[in-house]
């Protein structure tokens, strides 16, 4: 009898691939969240896959914080040309010009909570009724128990006591006037799987990703790139470090990790040997113990 | 580095009593497979050291969601993954409460395996026989019983041999093809990942090996050829033009470039041209692929049809015989229409009769109790709009399993498998 196995990076991309074929046939207006790390990178070439050799029938949003790392923003641009699909920026300077939010002060300041409310904004301009995301079930506790299809109610917010139930491979994304989804096509994915299938496609990913010498300095634990957007105090003297990202998010809450991997092979030797988690790095998350959880629940990806 | 290339998938679940040590047992194979981080690790140090406990509590490893904290359970079903250079392994963690069957048939309805923690203290109880109750309805191939605490009945042979003994006599009701015993103790260590020092009378494998090796290629049909179609895929670019390719994913079954073929429901018949992937096109497809068919002719086919063998086809009909898990607790309405989700399709249901629920520990049938509540589970006879294309639910999991949605609030009411 012939071997009917797949290996595990190919049942997980197969089960990907089915997600994002459901939002496509189940929605109206799909988006495609992208930060421009490798979670989303991936997200981007498995629906490129899932339609082949149509193009991705959806636009890709960016929720731009205005502090980004500028490799993101080029490896974006490339990324949307060769895909030849839509972009939408959604800009937190926009919300903080119109007076929606406020921008916060201090040392720790950062854009990270403000993003929500553009978020909430751009996918209500757009009428967008299934925003997907790169969010894994292996990232955080609060994450472990989201679903794929994640409802959220008319002020975009989730309700943690009241998910849907899940079953086998059908999909609910029925949904009253005002209501949409959150969906997380790579919820079984964890980072070290991330990586191997990146390896294994061989994909092209951001050069900061890799070693490279950056001015950093170091606060509570986590090593900050050196940029304008960053509050110093009197005794922090920003210092020439040879660093990697592990995440890659605002550039004032995303930590570097000091690494010498040069290919996506150290880098899979790094992850597998690493003995902190990626958002170990993430200042964002440090806030507090349920920092994620409430940030969900006021409509946070 | 791993050679992740012939690693294969296994999704489990685990279930067990509310103080059974479930929590404990996951975070045992997460540490011991070096699946917890440093970060993790230290949080839940802080936190044993601060409820004033003398060992590291590796069950907060798994601790949820701040609003289950504050009432010390657990609520919903959560994810775990871990690997070992043989599998990646997913966890479908349920809460062990009375009150959430429905948690459980929800990690069930994805699970290959089920491990069934008992208390080596108190042995078989009424939740043990409803959990494997569950595993057997929602036809898990593998079910291992682990007889948790085995270093409170000092690391007892006759314990042990007494639970097993009692647990066969109630499996023989049960259909579970495949049944494993190990006594472990999580929070020691003893036969989770390593072998114990304590048990030499046990011969059989560890639980972590007993993962890793477990026969699971044969859990996929690959015999009925069952193709749900999800989503047409026609690029109308130049280079393009004339491309109109079917997208999904094998529900079962090995198909093939030249195959005789038949769309349900038109019954119109045709060749497979080929089998397209991004990487191009592939000489078959099988469970669980997701790939893009193209068929010699020209027939219109749209998403909610089903692509088949010619000479074996699945059951067309309107009247749907199901076991039926209610989820909601808004209780069934019997006068309702509920929306019905199967495969890639959808139609309008209306419950026609409810024939006999079950006493789900015991497995009883109930013939006069009609009203059925949050976590009942009954039998069913359902009258849907346009017909279905399905298997039996013990064929075939992808096309015997169908959700029930509420109209109004448009959210998942019932679980059900089709008889």
């Amino acid at each position: 009898m012939e071997n009917y196995n797949l290996n595990y990076l190919k049942e997980l991309e197969a089960e990907s691939i089915f997600v994002i074929r459901e939002v496509a046939a189940q929605f109206e207006k799909p988006a495609l969240l992208f930060s421009g790390g490798k979670d989303s990178i991936l997200l981007a070439h498995l629906s490129r896959k899932a339609f082949h050799p149509a193009k991705i029938p959806f636009p890709l949003i960016h929720i731009d914080t205005g502090h980004n790392f500028p490799e993101t923003l080029t490896y974006r641009d490339d990324l949307i040309k060769e895909l030849g699909v839509k972009l939408i920026v959604g800009s937190v300077q926009d919300s903080i010009d119109s007076g929606k939010v406020k921008e916060e002060t201090g040392f720790d300041a950062s854009r990270n909570m403000l993003q929500t409310v553009t978020l909430l904004d751009t996918l209500e301009e757009y009428k967008i009724d299934a925003a997907m995301g790169g969010a894994r079930r292996d990232e955080e506790k609060a994450r472990a128990k989201e679903r794929f299809f994640s409802h959220r109610d008319e002020f975009g917010q989730w309700d943690p006591k009241n998910q849907r139930p899940e079953l086998w491979n059908i999909f609910n994304g029925k949904k009253n006037p005002g209501e949409h989804f959150r969906v997380f096509p790579i919820s079984n994915w964890t980072e070290m799987d991330v990586w191997n299938y990146i390896h294994m496609e061989n994909l092209k990913m951001p050069v900061i990703y890799f070693t490279h010498q950056r001015l950093c300095i170091q606060r509570n634990g986590s090593i900050l790139a050196h940029s304008e957007y960053l509050n110093l105090r009197d005794t922090e003297i920003p210092e020439m470090l040879q660093v990697r990202f592990r995440t890659i998010g605002d550039m004032t809450c995303t930590g570097a990790v000091l690494s010498e991997a040069n290919s996506l092979e150290d880098i899979i030797k790094e992850v597998s040997v690493s003995r902190q988690t990626e958002r170990g790095t993430r200042a964002d998350d440090k806030r507090s113990e349920s920092a994620m959880e409430d940030r969900k629940k006021e409509g946070y990806f | 580095m791993i050679d992740y290339k012939n690693n294969e998938l296994l999704r489990f679940t685990t279930a067990g009593s509310v103080d059974d040590g479930k929590s404990t047992l996951i975070g045992r194979m997460l540490y011991d497979s070096k699946s917890i981080f440093e970060d993790q690790l230290e949080a839940v140090k802080k936190s044993s050291e601060y409820k004033g406990l003398d060992y590291v509590d590796l069950s907060l490893l798994t601790d949820g969601l701040k609003a289950e904290r504050e009432q010390s359970i657990t609520i919903d079903v959560a994810y775990r993954y871990f690997s070992t250079p043989r599998r990646k392994f997913i966890i479908a963690d349920t809460p062990g409460h009375i009150q959430y069957t429905r948690n459980m048939v929800t990690g069930a309805s994805t699970a290959n395996l089920a491990v069934i923690l008992v208390d080596a203290r108190h042995g078989i109880v009424e939740q043990t026989c409803r959990h494997s109750l569950i595993a057997s309805l929602l036809k898990i191939s593998h079910i291992v019983l682990c007889i948790n605490k085995m270093d409170l009945v000092d690391y007892s042979k006759e314990v042990y041999e007494k639970i097993v003994e009692d647990y066969k006599k109630f499996a023989s009701k049960l259909e579970v093809k495949d049944i494993h015993f190990i006594p472990i103790s999580a929070l020691m260590g003893d036969n989770v990942v390593d072998r114990s020092e304590n048990m030499d009378w046990y011969e059989g494998s560890t639980l972590l090996y007993l993962l890793e090796n477990v026969h699971i290629a044969s859990d996929n049909n690959h015999i009925d050829c069952r193709f749900p179609v999800q989503y047409v895929i026609r690029p109308q670019s130049d280079l393009n033009h004339d491309y109109r390719g079917y997208a999904g994913r094998v529900a079962s079954g090995v198909f093939k470039p030249g195959d005789e073929i038949s769309v349900l429901p038109s019954g119109f018949t045709s060749r497979i041209k080929s089998i397209d992937t991004y990487e191009g096109p592939v000489h078959e497809a099988f469970a669980p692929m997701s790939v893009t068919l193209r068929l010699e002719d020209d027939i219109d086919i749209s998403r909610g049809d089903m692509i088949v063998r010619v000479n074996n086809q699945p059951e067309t009909g309107q009247d749907i015989d199901v076991i039926v898990c209610w989820l909601s607790n808004q209780p069934m309405n019997p006068a309702a229409k509920y929306i019905l989700m199967h495969t890639t399709k959808e139609v309008k249901a209306i419950i026609k009769e409810l024939n006999y629920k079950f006493d789900i520990n015991t497995l009883h049938r109930l013939e006069n109790d009609k009203e059925m509540k949050m976590n009942d589970i009954a039998r069913l006879r359902l009258r849907t709009t346009q017909p279905l294309f399905y298997d039996s639910y013990e064929r075939n999991r992808n096309t015997g399993s169908l959700i029930l949605i509420d109209e109004a609030t448009k959210v998942t009411v019932a679980a059900g498998m089709i008889i």
